[in-house]
């Protein structure tokens, strides 16, 4: 076990996983693909027209995955800003960077589907609800940090900072799911894992991806 | 299979602007934000290979 965990450890240098995240990006990439192409798939021509929806109903395939990555990408920004903040590694902090920009992204998108499903479903693009409130929150929070981390020059510095806004914000995470809409028990789940699937190994591409840049830019500093 | 047409697929039983508008929002997202991320990889790169050359 020891000699394991000294494999694991020798990554933690950001050179190190540089080299590793190059290798396994393509993978990952690969997987989101296949899966995004079967998610689509499925969404398109396997599950019929749904009876009360119509065909907005397929909306949700989009829809329900990327609100499950918003909140999944923030969990996993916030782990790896509190190893950051305890154990100093600056890996740890470079993958939170990492995070946030694809967070934002699959933020807006759930959003913006939501938006598009909640005209023809229950008659408004937007309520104030506390879900919908607290996924914009989730919103300010991924372009937030990146804001503070573009502010601060000093690299420790927006380190800290960003994991610390990144820690309070998981305050927010338990009101997104307060209540889910009635429409998810009608889910076609399978479909719509497979769609998960593929976000979630995009956002792994995209976070290595980026993971690799953020290194490099500490090169150049 | 759900459609008997082309055009029908389009029209999404007439909701094409709700569906497409999800969906072509989402799919255009998804790839730019691999091509911005392109575009930084270059940036840095070019960067430290022009400063590379200076030293």
């Amino acid at each position: 076990m020891p000699m394991s965990i000294a494999a694991c450890l020798r990554y933690a240098a950001p050179q190190a996983f540089y080299s590793l995240a190059g290798r396994l990006l393509p993978w990952f990439a690969a997987t989101a693909m296949l899966a995004g192409a079967a998610g689509l798939y499925m969404a398109f021509f396997v599950v019929p027209t749904d009876a009360r929806q119509g065909e907005v109903f397929r909306i949700v395939f989009v829809h329900v995955p990327a609100a499950w990555m918003s909140i999944f990408i923030y969990v996993v920004m916030a782990f790896w800003a509190a190893v950051g903040l305890s154990l100093d590694t600056r890996l740890s902090f470079m993958i939170a960077h990492a995070l946030a920009p694809t967070g934002a992204m699959f933020t807006f998108l759930a959003l913006w589907t939501g938006a598009i499903l909640g005209k023809p479903t229950w008659g408004a693009w937007w309520i104030w609800d506390a879900r919908l409130t607290s996924e914009l929150i989730l919103l300010s929070l991924f372009l937030g940090s990146m804001a503070l981390n573009a502010a601060i020059d000093d690299p420790r510095r927006a380190d800290r900072a960003c994991a610390v806004l990144a820690l309070a914000g998981t305050l927010n995470l338990p009101l997104i799911y307060y209540s889910v809409p009635e429409i998810a028990g009608r889910m076609p789940l399978q479909g719509v894992f497979i769609m998960g699937a593929a976000f979630w190994m995009y956002s792994v591409a995209l976070a290595l991806a980026r993971v690799r840049c953020v290194i490099l830019e500490g090169e150049a500093a | 299979m759900n459609w008997a047409s082309w055009s029908e697929f389009v029209a999404m039983g007439g909701q094409g602007a709700y569906v497409w508008g999800a969906f072509v929002v989402c799919a255009a997202a998804l790839a730019l934000e691999p091509c911005l991320l392109a575009l930084r990889r270059r940036n840095i790169l070019d960067y430290l290979r022009r400063a590379a050359g200076r030293s």
